[in-house]
């Protein structure tokens, strides 16, 4: 039987604008976050607190955390990779940190330069100046499905990394489809092995949708109850390792298909296509939802 | 998610991983036999074998604005044809007036290859349209219904019972002629005109094309708008009146939907999948939106599930590649896209 509520976690502003080529000036973010903040979604991921000099287009992450308007209901969890930037996202009014970790050590290694085992001790220093300031920390674990250097992941080694993350005290563990490669069959077994030490309450998904095969992963992952959905408003944010393919899935296309099943996500779904079509302008881009061009009636 | 490394596109660990784990294969590799994981397909309940019938050069180039020259046509057939696809819906023997775009019904028919064992469909929308698809060479034909009064009014300017009258004096002669004949049903899940569309009138369309003596059945959701639950409740209906074996989906992604209702109607044991090579043809109720869903995505989605369609997936994607750029337009498919931009595809 599938959830009757599912949430919704808005990583459009973050994940979703960081992988667009365009820098978007931080008034424009802002108004993207508090449009956002009007739709109904409970989390929506607002910046990421990392040196400007690896990601410049979130240079203006402590300007956005302080000029959002923070909607009662609602989290507005940024990325820390580190105690300093958890500190400076503290310090900034950041009420909820997010750590990534990856199931690839080549892919751990490429992008920051270290191993999967090196990065969790990293953490261990977020996690432990989060439990003391009561902050709630989300979990990643990328490249769940294949990786773009070390091809295919054992779901074995998604399991046991997502299980320490997990076990350091994350409250959620958001599963990445990095490179969007994965399907119904892998995406199957892959929670079906990160089941066994991770419960299902806790565990997200984050699809990516570079092959179409988004909505059917989440679909499967809602059958085997699964009810956190990471998507992107207007699947802002394409594949850094494919070029002009996309990335994140749409949370339009995604609010649509969970509603047609009946389930609840307490998102307007009217407003949000709205706020894709704001950002889209902003950024001179088409959107890649499907919902949102089939509504357009221009 | 993290930083960003240039030269990923080459990196070979990932062409690796979609030519080996996901059967896109080398352009002379054969398609793939019987799937890795095939226990698992068979411990899901999934099918172990989907017919994947190809309609882009009918459904897809007749929804496409620009109109395709006839040995464009032909050698597209061809191509799809070299793939594995057991099924390519070619023409249409309607009224050039109504159609300009399958105005070449016959020199296509006649001009293309016929490769053994694969199916070479036609529409025949009436009698007339029948005999001169026969005449053309035709083996195979299709007829389309609709769940919905209105949509049929618009569109072919009768009633269902009328068309459906029509209907059977195609499979009336078809019989005659050991002809078998698809039956399509438009509509099933939303109708641009009346809107939401119950599950038994589906059924009861369904049935009236089947009793007439349709091998199958293909059920549209024309506009796209179905979801999951509502392909599932259709299903359940249409599944009391015509046999599991005897149904195919027609799925349109104009709202992204497609994979996902797809997924579900395997997964409650439909084999027949309809789709269209680079998810050629647009929606004609939606400016600008897409339409068809891409056949390259769908078989991706198939083999990664393990389910056995034949069909090899790189020469899909020549094809495809083929047909956008005679064109001039992007592809639907989001395999090719991210095909073409990895190098795994060139």
């Amino acid at each position: 039987a599938l959830p009757k509520r599912v949430k919704v976690v808005e990583v459009g502003p973050r994940d979703g604008l960081q992988n667009e080529k365009s820098v978007v000036p931080t008034a424009v973010k802002i108004s993207l976050i508090n449009m956002l903040s009007e739709t109904g979604l409970q989390v929506i991921e607002a910046t990421s607190f990392v040196s400007p000099k690896w990601v410049p287009q979130m240079a203006d992450h402590t300007e956005v955390m302080q000029g959002i308007n923070k909607f009662p209901g609602v989290s507005y969890p940024v990325l820390t990779p580190n105690l300093k930037g958890f500190q400076a996202a503290v310090a900034a009014g950041a009420k909820e940190v997010s750590i990534f970790g990856a199931a690839s050590e080549l892919f751990t290694k490429k992008n920051i330069n270290c191993s999967i085992e090196e990065s969790l001790e990293r953490f261990d220093e977020v996690m432990m100046a989060a439990r003391a300031a009561s902050i709630p920390v989300r979990g990643y674990v990328s490249c769940v499905l294949g990786c773009p250097y070390e091809g295919k992941i054992s779901a074995a080694k998604v399991a046991e990394v997502s299980k320490k993350m997990y076990s350091m005290g994350c409250y959620e563990i958001s599963l990445g489809d990095t490179i969007g490669v994965g399907t119904p069959g892998s995406m199957k077994d892959m929670l079906t092995a990160v089941m066994k030490e991770v419960p299902v309450g806790a565990l997200a998904v984050h699809c990516h949708d570079t092959y179409g095969q988004a909505l059917a992963n989440i679909l499967v992952a809602l059958q085997m109850g699964v009810s956190v959905v990471d998507a992107s408003v207007a699947g802002l944010g394409g594949c850094p390792y494919a070029q002009g393919a996309s990335g994140n899935v749409a949370t339009e296309d995604l609010v649509y298909m969970l509603h047609g099943l009946g389930i609840h996500t307490g998102v307007d779904l009217q407003k949000l296509m709205d706020t894709g079509t704001f950002i889209c302008n902003a950024l001179n881009r088409q959107t890649n939802s499907k919902v949102s061009q089939a509504s357009c009636r221009l | 998610m993290g930083t960003v490394p240039s030269a990923l596109k080459h990196c070979l660990s990932y062409q690796h991983l979609l030519k080996e784990q996901l059967w896109i294969g080398e352009p002379a590799a054969p398609p793939p036999a019987a799937p890795h994981p095939g226990q698992e397909s068979q411990a899901c309940g999934l099918p172990e074998y989907i017919k994947i019938v190809e309609v882009g050069p009918r459904d897809g180039l007749q929804n496409e604005k620009v109109i395709v020259p006839t040995d464009i046509k032909i050698e597209l057939i061809n191509r799809l044809s070299k793939t594995g696809l057991p099924a390519i819906e070619v023409t249409s023997f309607v009224s050039s007036r109504w159609v300009p775009q399958m105005a070449d019904h016959k020199e296509v028919m006649r001009g293309i290859e016929r490769h053994p064992g694969v199916q070479y469909p036609v529409l025949t929308p009436n009698l007339q349209g029948f005999h001169s698809a026969i005449a053309a060479g035709a083996t195979e034909v299709s007829v389309f219904g609709a769940a919905s009064e209105s949509f049929s009014k618009m569109n072919i300017n009768c009633s269902i019972e009328e068309s459906i009258e029509k209907f059977e004096e195609v499979a009336k002669s078809a019989k005659n002629m050991n002809i078998p004949v698809r039956g399509y049903v438009s509509c099933a899940l939303g109708c641009p005109y009346e809107g939401n569309i119950i599950p038994a009138k589906v059924a009861e369309v369904s049935k009236r094309l089947y009793s007439m003596g349709c091998y199958e059945i293909s059920l549209g959701d024309t506009i796209g708008v179905g979801t999951p639950g509502s392909m599932k409740r259709m299903l359940e209906a249409v599944m009391k009146e015509i046999p599991l074996s005897a149904l195919a989906v027609h799925c349109h992604d104009t709202y992204g939907q497609a994979l996902a209702n797809i997924l579900t109607a395997i997964q409650m044991g439909v084999a027949v999948v309809d789709s269209s090579v680079a998810g050629l043809g647009g929606c004609p109720y939606a400016k600008g939106a897409t339409g068809n869903v891409a056949t390259e995505d769908v078989i991706y989605m198939l083999n990664g599930l393990g389910i056995n369609t034949g069909v090899n997936l790189h020469t899909v994607m020549e094809a495809g590649n083929f047909i956008c750029t005679a064109l001039n337009k992007k592809t639907n498919s989001k395999v090719a896209q991210a095909s073409f931009s990895t190098g795994t595809i060139n």
